[in-house]
Formats: structure tokens, sequence, C-alpha cells
């Protein structure tokens, strides 16, 4: 075991374990904030696959703009924090449904892991790699990028509109 | 896997030093900020405590350290622990990628002043950073069990939020003049007297305003106004743990004023003094001297924020939100199309 696989570890026990948390914790603030350090992990995992960039924007997405606007609405509804929640198993259509879809999930993300050809990187670091992620984005891949913006524009004038009808 | 472990000892050294730096200077800004507010209001300001009341933080750190940490019954203990650790951990965590000079030459060795000062990512750490400060806060005012602390919480996180991105703004229209992330490369693009303050006299505006916002010093500092929360998001804790936000409060306008330095005045650059000494790049005299003019600019910033504070009067929550929203905001894009236009065109 060398020290990149105990890096790895060590982040993934971080990711499983509060991941399982989120799932099964019963007060919602507890989920809210061990979201935190799933994200957190995902990011260290990202750093040490060299992708920096990636590792910084899901800090400043994941952790900087979505997890605060989640704790955000549960902070400011009231009597939400003392609220008991469901996390077992209550019926049987819910074993089918969770089951099914637990399926679905899983089956497609091995499908993926297996089907793509996986790009190896370097083990030297690259020189900069926000270079070429934005000599990409604006080049090869300038549609979708452009389709996204127009996607959160939208959503962006349509949670201005709803938190202006009054 | 020895290149490794050597690296791992080099980082280990260097983040021992400045941390420990980080905390003097904390411990320093404090007796500044004190002395200061005492000249500007006509006081003496603390003078039992060693010559000049110099000692006098030291004290202070004891007394915090003998008191009784004092949980509110209702608290969530977990979090209530965790919250001054986040915040603490967030503020040292930004002088990783601070360079304090450039880089000094042994033998065949360059060693680099800072941490990892040369990551490609650069400056996008330091807005990471204090994206995760705003959890430190949250977590203290909601773990808190308090509705002032809770209050505090919020409306310190909505600030940070607010200003974060006047802030990324004020910063591309930099990072467009310096072609480079890394605070080194945007050092080197201001040689001589080509300072962004002069060159970008409005990002710096924008990114000094957010600056405030962001370390919640007044006339900003909303989420602790005294007469409307008591205390905000640390109005439940005690002993140490208060310390931790305090040190971390200093720990973040040490940050603040750094980065202020490196990305505006130019860092370790001044006119004529490197061509009047003359000194062998990478040689000891030549990075004892950058570490001087980028100390002396630091401290700058840290007196101009302590004067602000002393000087002018705390904002109205709506009227922090406008500055941000509709003037810093829209600001910040102008800026970035003209410095983008000109740029293209020059």
């Amino acid at each position: 075991m060398n020290l990149v696989d105990i890096v790895f570890y060590f982040f993934a026990v971080i990711i499983v374990a509060s991941a399982a948390v989120v799932v099964l914790s019963k007060n919602i603030m507890y989920s809210a904030f061990s979201l935190l350090f799933t994200f957190f992990g995902v990011a260290g995992i990202y750093v040490l696959l060299n992708a920096d960039f990636i590792a910084v924007t899901q800090l400043m997405i994941y952790i900087g703009g979505i997890l605060v606007l989640i704790i955000f609405g549960v902070m400011l509804t009231t009597k939400i924090t003392g609220l008991e929640m469901k996390t077992g198993i209550t019926g049987k259509a819910q074993y089918a449904i969770g089951g099914l879809s637990t399926l679905v999930l899983g089956g497609t993300l091995i499908y993926v892991f297996n089907s793509t050809s996986w790009f190896k990187s370097p083990s030297v670091p690259t020189t900069s790699t926000v270079e070429a992620i934005g000599a990409s984005l604006l080049t090869n891949y300038l549609l979708p990028f452009e389709a996204a913006s127009v996607l959160l524009l939208l959503a962006m004038i349509g949670a201005a509109l709803i938190a202006r009808r009054k | 896997m020895n290149e490794i472990l050597w690296l791992l000892l080099i980082f280990g050294i260097k983040a021992i030093i400045i941390i420990s730096f980080v905390m003097l200077c904390a411990a320093a800004f404090v007796y500044l900020e004190r002395k200061i507010s005492a000249v500007i209001q006509n006081r003496i300001g603390p003078n039992r405590v060693g010559p000049f009341g110099l000692l006098q933080p030291f004290a202070d750190v004891l007394k915090l350290f003998l008191k009784e940490d004092i949980v509110p019954k209702n608290a969530n203990r977990f979090y209530h622990s965790l919250a001054p650790i986040i915040t603490l951990g967030v503020a040292f965590s930004v002088f990783a990628i601070i360079p304090f000079a450039s880089y000094l030459k042994i033998g065949d060795r360059v060693i680099h002043m800072g941490i990892a000062p040369n990551i490609n990512i650069g400056f996008l750490f330091v807005l990471a950073m204090t994206s995760v400060g705003v959890y430190g806060i949250t977590l203290a005012g909601w773990s808190s069990n308090n509705k002032y602390s809770l209050l505090g919480g919020l409306r310190s996180a909505a600030q940070m939020i607010s200003y974060e991105l006047a802030m990324g703004l004020a910063v591309i229209s930099i990072l467009l003049m310096s072609q480079d992330l890394t605070l080194t490369g945007i050092v080197e693009a201001q040689k001589g007297l080509k300072w962004n303050i002069f060159l970008q006299p409005l990002a710096f505006i924008i990114f000094l305003t957010s600056s405030f916002a962001e370390t919640n010093r007044s006339p900003f500092d909303l989420p602790e106004a005294e007469p409307e929360l008591v205390g905000g998001y640390n109005t439940e804790y005690s002993g140490m743990k208060f310390g931790m936000f305090f040190l971390a409060e200093y720990a973040n306008m040490a940050a603040a004023s750094a980065i202020i330095s490196l990305l505006f005045l130019g860092g370790w650059n001044f006119p004529f003094i490197y061509e009047w000494l003359g000194f062998a790049n990478g040689s000891v005299e030549l990075v004892l001297v950058q570490l001087l003019v980028f100390l002396a600019k630091m401290l700058f910033m840290v007196f101009f924020f302590i004067w602000t504070r002393w000087s002018i009067p705390r904002f109205r929550y709506d009227q922090l939100m406008n500055l941000g929203w509709k003037i810093l905001l829209p600001l910040g894009l102008l800026n970035i199309l003209v410095t983008g236009i000109i740029l293209m065109y020059i």
C-alpha cells in the first residue's frame, strides 16, 4: 500500500461515513452539515487525481453555493430543526421503489464505468489545467457551455420572479 | 518515496513557521487595534503588562485559557465545539498559497517563500476557502440554540455570500491583466510601479469593500452588531472557544491584508530599490528585503482596516445588501467588460 492508496482510502472513508449520516440521520440539520464532509472528501479525491480546478470548483459551487442554500432553507424554516424524519423502511411499496431505483442507478454507473475508455492521467502534474479547460470550453464544447449558461440564466430569472411576487 | 517524505518535511516546516507567524500577527494586531483605537479616541490604551502594554495580548490569551468553558444546556455539543475549529482552520488555510517573497536558492534547490504559492488554481483557492468560512459561523449560530446567535450567523452567511460575488468579479479583471492565476505570477506582472491599484482602481475599491464585508469588519460588522444582537454568532461562547473566534477574526484580517497587498499593491515590488541594491535573484538578502517590503504593505493595510473601524459607523442591513448587489456587482461586471475591451485593442 503506497501513499496514494492511503490518502485515497482516507478520503473514501470520510465520504462513505458522512454520506451514511446524511441518509440515516433523523435530524435534518445533521444531514445538511454532514453533506459538507461528503463534498470535502470528494474534493480531496479530485486533488488526488490532479484535477485541482475541478476540486476548487467543487468547493466553490457545492460547498459555497448549494449547501449554503440548503442550510439557509433549513434554518429559516420554523420548527424544522426539531422534526423527526422517517429514515427506516415503512412499507413494501417503498422496498420495491427503493430497490428498483438503486438497481437502475447502480447499473447505469457500473455500465458507464466499464464502457468508458478512461484517460490515464500522467503521474507528473500537468502545468496548467485551468488554461486547457478554459480553451476547450470556448472551442470544442462551446454549445453545451452556452446551453448550460442559458439554463442557469433562466433559473436565476425564475427565482427572482418567484421571490418578487408578494 | 524518499522524495515524497522530503517534500512532506519541507511543507510541514513551512506550515509550522507560517502558522506561528499568523498567530503572532493576530496577537500583534489585537494590540495594534487597542492602541490605535485608543489614540483615535484620545485614550492611552493597554499600558500595564510589559513595556507599553506589549504583553497584553499574551495575558489575554492566558486569561482565556484559564476561563471556564461554558456550553449552553440546549446547545448541540459536538457542533458547538466544531464551529470555532472550522472558523480558525479556514482562516489559517488561506495562508497556504500566500507567497511572502519570491524564491530562495540554496545550491540547486529552489525554496519558495510560502507553503504552495505556485499551485495552478492560485487565487481560486482563496475564494473556495472563504466560501467554506461561512460554515463555521453558521454552525456556531445554529448550534448555540440562541436566537441572537442564529440571527448573527444568518446575517454573516448572507453577507459573505453576497460579497463573495463582487470580490470574484474584481479579481477576474486582475487575472485578465496578469494572464496568470498564481499569486506569484500576479505579483510578477506588477513589476516596478505597474501596481494594480493604479491600473485597476475600480477593482481595488470593489475588492477592498468586499474584504471588509468578508472579514466581518466594521463598517460591515453586522453579524456582531452589539446593540441588536448582544454579540452575534459568538454570544454563547466562552473561554478559549471564544478566543478562537477572536483569533480567527484577526487571522482573517491578516489574510485579507496580505491578499490586497499581493493583488493590488504589487506584493514585494517597489520601484527603484531593487535596481539600487542590485542583489542577485534567489539570494538571502533579496528575499529579506522583499519580505520587509511585503510586510510593510501588509501592515499598512491592517492599519487601514483598524483606522476604518474606529472612524466609520456601522451600515444598516438593507444598505449593506443594496451596496453589494446593486452597486458593487454591476460595477464589477462593467470593470471586466472595460478591461477586456482595452486589453483586446491595445
